[in-house]
């Protein structure tokens, strides 16, 4: 058995797949990033191996992704997130064409052509309006965590206008809002529909088509997808469950799978010009 | 004798001053903004009031200026910060034509006219980075109160060199070079040289003409100072005052309307006395 894993090092999550030869998968973990990458990306592969219930050795060919790939310096190949994704999201859904992928501190839109490459993208990191770290400053600042997001948006029936363009500046916002009596869980519901502008134009900037297929940690709050889709006017794919944060850990794993198939292919083939 | 007063409602603090008829500051006071902007205004004024030790009565006309301006509900008119950081600079140092004002949350270059009025200016209205929030979010990071960032970053030798642009970035940023064993000072060192560096580049879109004055809270900061300083190649006029000057500024304005008031009869008289 031809096991393979990906390791996605994010800004904020590290996050491990172990792929078995007909895709599936056999477990995954995450684990925070951190400052430590070399040890994140250890202890989600052990994780991940863990819950496949494998060793190290079980693993034919690891494949990293992820802003900390190249520091992190493990496996025997990398790709880009972006890459990495796009197979990820085309495995859950063929028809791909647009990837909006939302983390902790990016927001990343890429244009798959038809055979799933990745043609054109755009990233937003330099600021962190239009990533998970503007949803996570807006619920601190009306004493939230991060984990209480989700079920405070949930609770929301209108959106207010919070303006989003930058991060800091959201709490004069906040603050103003909630002394005028608005409820938390309407000023968070604004941020989302910020944040999916901000989006939604990194979105025209690739020149979108559908489908759609949203990904990245903040894709776990059910109603940011709602509100993407009320935005784009459009339905939008979404990988089941707590895929949404696996997808490029887990697009990883699959083109290891690709690599160790050509490299076995190459094994069997008479050698060139013999 | 009549008083003016000015109330520069800022994004992290409030600052009052009180004016005498001869524009000497006689009372001043300064609290937090909060959530309640209102009360921040009350409180900043009743405590200049204190300060100076001027019954309410004596005060003839309240200018509210900075963001929160409008909230001076006890306020006569309002005018823009960037006229009052102009008005106050000019008069306190009247050689002034470029002023820099670092807020909490808002840079702005200023331009100014030999007369103090303003010709040109330039803000960062959009992004905190290369605000005084900058120096909070490394605050926070390093876990050291705001007032001993300045000391510790005077104590760098070879600045850290601070990449992220992002205010919300920058404070993990901070971590991680802690993280890879720098030195706080020289982390510290390099935040104030990221945010001057930033400042100047605000500053280049209006000119830079001297004389430079440098308002605003971040003032009191002697290291961002003395970065600006050698970064620009001259020496920025900084006061006691510095802090005050946008509220200085507003009450200049507030005088202005004391004198004018009293003026119309004496300014009716010469006109027709001239047609």
């Amino acid at each position: 058995m031809s096991h393979t894993a990906g390791i996605d090092i994010g800004s904020t999550y590290t996050k491990a797949v172990v792929v078995a030869e007909d895709g599936s998968i056999l477990g995954r973990a995450m684990e925070p990033t951190g400052f430590k990458l070399v040890q994140a990306a250890e202890r989600a592969l052990t994780g991940a191996l863990a819950a496949a219930g494998l060793v190290r050795g079980d693993v034919a060919y690891l494949v990293t992704t992820g802003f900390g790939r190249h520091q992190v310096g493990l496996g025997d190949a990398s790709v880009t997130d972006l890459t990495a994704a796009a197979r990820g999201a085309t495995h859950f859904f063929p028809r791909t064409r647009t990837i909006l992928d939302v983390g902790g501190q990016t927001m990343k839109a890429s244009r798959l052509g038809a055979d799933g490459k990745v043609q054109s993208f755009r990233l937003n990191d330099k600021c962190a309006a239009g990533t998970g770290a503007f949803l996570e400053k807006t619920a601190r600042y009306m004493g939230y965590g991060t984990d209480e997001i989700g079920p405070l948006v949930a609770t929301s029936k209108v959106a207010v206008t919070i303006s989003g363009v930058c991060a800091v500046f959201a709490e004069s916002e906040v603050i103003n809002q909630l002394s005028e009596g608005t409820a938390p869980a309407d000023i968070m519901h604004g941020a989302f529909v910020s944040l999916v502008d901000r989006s939604v134009q990194l979105m025209k900037r690739v020149r979108m088509e559908p489908e759609f297929t949203l990904i990245g940690g903040i894709l776990r709050f059910g109603r940011m997808a709602d509100v993407v889709r009320s935005a784009l006017e459009a339905s939008v794919n979404v990988p089941p469950g707590d895929m949404v944060q696996f997808t490029a850990a887990y697009g990883a794993g699959l083109l290891g799978q690709r690599r160790l198939r050509r490299l076995a292919e190459k094994a069997h083939a008479p050698p060139a010009g013999a | 004798m009549a008083h003016a007063a000015g109330v520069d409602v800022g994004s992290t603090q409030t600052k009052a001053v009180i004016i005498n008829e001869a524009r000497v500051i006689v009372g001043r006071a300064l609290t937090d903004t909060g959530a309640n902007v209102m009360r921040a205004a009350e409180t900043a004024f009743r405590a200049a009031l204190l300060d100076g030790g001027i019954p309410e009565e004596e005060v003839g006309f309240i200018v509210g200026t900075g963001y929160g301006r409008y909230k001076v509900t006890f306020g006569n008119t309002q005018v823009t910060e960037i006229s009052c950081h102009g008005r106050g600079a000019v008069h306190m140092f009247p050689r002034t034509r470029t002023v820099l004002d670092m807020g909490g949350q808002d840079t702005k270059a200023i331009r100014v006219q030999p007369s103090g009025e303003i010709q040109d200016f330039c803000m960062n209205d959009k992004c905190a980075a290369g605000t005084g929030r900058f120096l909070g979010a490394a605050a926070t990071a390093l876990d050291l109160p705001l007032a001993e960032l300045g000391p510790t970053a005077l104590r760098g030798e070879r600045a850290v060199k601070i990449t992220t642009t992002c205010t919300v970035f920058a404070e993990s940023e901070v971590l991680s070079w802690l993280g890879k064993g720098k030195k706080i000072e020289d982390i510290l060192l390099g935040v104030h040289e990221s945010i001057a560096a930033r400042s100047i580049g605000l500053l280049r879109r209006v000119g830079i003409e001297p004389e430079v004055t440098f308002t605003g809270g971040v003032t009191k900061n002697r290291a961002m100072v003395e970065t600006l300083n050698r970064r620009l190649g001259l020496t920025v006029n900084v006061g006691d005052e510095s802090h005050f000057m946008g509220a200085l500024g507003a009450a200049l304005f507030a005088l202005d309307r004391i004198v004018a008031a009293r003026a119309p009869a004496h300014a009716a008289e010469t006109k027709r006395g001239v047609a």
